[in-house]
């Protein structure tokens, strides 16, 4: 599967009514989806799962984008 | 004989709609398991049963809304056949008043529960039961009604949730006396520690920085017990601190599952509880033996970006504890200004239970607790 596509899977699991189809790669996903923190650590949970790849909460403020969170995951995984 | 009724999740709640029966007559039950899915105010409930035994006839099927207090079920006993429980049941004289005279329609319990997700109203599923094949109307047709319905039409759920808490709060604010209190808390040492012990863990088990609050609150409540507890008619203490987590809702509402006993969970064990109940709250998997049970809330706007929390009470609770936004600002260590962390720590209580007093060496108990988590 490609790879934005699970990590699409992955938001979706969280906040399933998430209209990510108009998602801008660009912005904050906790803003754009109203993730809390929690939500947020189910998103990466559920994508390590997917890809394998871990987040360390050090990297967290790589991954606050779309864009963020696929070069980050294409970069290692 | 014993019978299974409609529970009541707190005293705004006058009637629930059955969702699923998990369970069908001749089945084995154990006191605890979960039999039914009910759609109450307060979003879809599983509601478990209170006796062990064997399911002799369920009496509200699904789709049906009913008072509380009505009998849902009828079990029996060891020793019992089911005759002498119909007839037991027969011959109670305590009935619970009869269910509104409505022409229950066939709805399949996701046909159902779509129905009230998607916001399509009674007009328009009367007018699907008229034509659909047999009077049964499938998931498909309520998900086609509610793309042809205007785009305007307010989640029905959302609604009674929104008049739910309105009703609650509404309560807080005429009866209760609240007072509030704020204290800024230094996290820095806190979250230096939890980073530090996080760092090492695989991903599924790092501890949430709210884990921390929930756990440094929840044995400062341990020593302020007037701060944990309900006001009925006057102050009774809680047995257990049980602190109801308040978790908003994406469709718009307000749930505050408790975590039992949370000043005796270790940190992961908190951690855990504390996903736990977001994710159930959300997905719409609380028990009935959830509600009402709460001796406190927290409530975190932390991730919004708000400063601070003027809490509002839940009753027939005694207390909230508001948590803001952890940000680094300016700070005094010793003689010098430094950036620290820092995040302000509110509480609101109810004046007949407690005095101001009280709360401030709450608050600055937290507070010390907080800055020593590696002797928790």
């Amino acid at each position: 599967m490609e790879l934005r596509q699970q990590i699409l899977e992955s938001i979706a699991s969280v906040a399933p009514e998430a209209e990510l189809d108009a998602l801008d790669d660009a912005a904050d996903l906790r803003d754009e989806l109203d993730l809390d923190s929690m939500d947020f650590l189910n998103v990466l949970i559920a994508i390590k799962a997917a890809t394998g790849v871990e987040v360390p909460e050090r990297d967290y403020p790589q991954v606050r984008t779309l864009a963020g969170l696929l070069d980050y995951v294409r970069a290692r995984g | 004989m014993a019978q299974f009724n409609m529970p009541s999740l707190g005293a705004d709640m006058d009637a629930g709609e059955l969702v699923e029966w998990l369970v069908a007559p001749g089945d084995a039950v154990e006191r605890g398991q979960i039999v039914a899915v009910v759609e109450t105010q307060k979003g879809a409930i599983d509601v478990e049963i209170f006796e062990s035994g064997t399911i002799v006839e369920l009496l509200v099927p699904v789709g049906e809304k009913v008072p509380v207090g009505t009998t849902l079920a009828l079990l029996r006993g060891p020793g019992e056949t089911d005759e002498q429980v119909r007839e037991a049941h027969a011959a109670a004289p305590e009935r619970a008043p009869a269910p509104p005279d409505r022409d229950p329609r066939r709805l399949s319990p996701r046909a159902r529960k779509l129905a009230a997700e998607l916001g399509v109203d009674e007009a328009t599923l009367e007018e699907l039961h008229q034509t659909a094949p047999g009077g049964v109307v499938t998931g498909e047709q309520i998900e086609a009604a509610a793309r042809a319905q205007a785009p305007t039409a307010k989640p029905a759920a959302a609604t009674a949730m929104r008049e739910a808490v309105g009703a609650a709060m509404a309560r807080s604010k005429r009866e209760i006396p609240h007072y509030y209190l704020a204290h800024t808390v230094d996290l820095e040492p806190a979250l230096q520690w939890l980073e530090a012990r996080n760092a090492e863990r695989p991903i599924d088990a790092r501890l949430l920085p709210v884990t921390l609050m929930i756990h440094a609150i929840a044995r400062a409540l341990v020593e302020h017990p007037t701060l944990s507890g309900f006001w009925r008619e006057g102050f009774v203490a809680g047995e257990g601190v049980h602190l109801g987590v308040a978790v908003a809702l994406r469709g718009g509402g307000l749930v505050n599952p408790p975590i039992r006993h949370a000043d005796r969970l270790e940190l992961d064990a908190l951690n855990k509880a504390i996903l736990d109940v977001g994710t159930r709250a959300r997905a719409g998997g609380l028990r009935a033996s959830e509600f009402d049970v709460a001796t406190i809330t927290v409530t975190n706007l932390g991730d919004r970006g708000v400063d601070t929390v003027f809490g509002v009470i839940v009753p027939p609770q005694v207390a909230i504890v508001g948590l803001g936004t952890v940000r680094r600002r300016p700070w005094v260590v010793g003689e010098a200004v430094v950036p620290r962390r820092l995040i302000e720590l509110t509480l609101a209580a109810d004046h007949r239970a407690s005095d101001g007093h009280t709360g401030a060496r709450f608050l600055a108990r937290v507070d010390q607790l907080l800055q020593t988590p590696e002797v928790w």
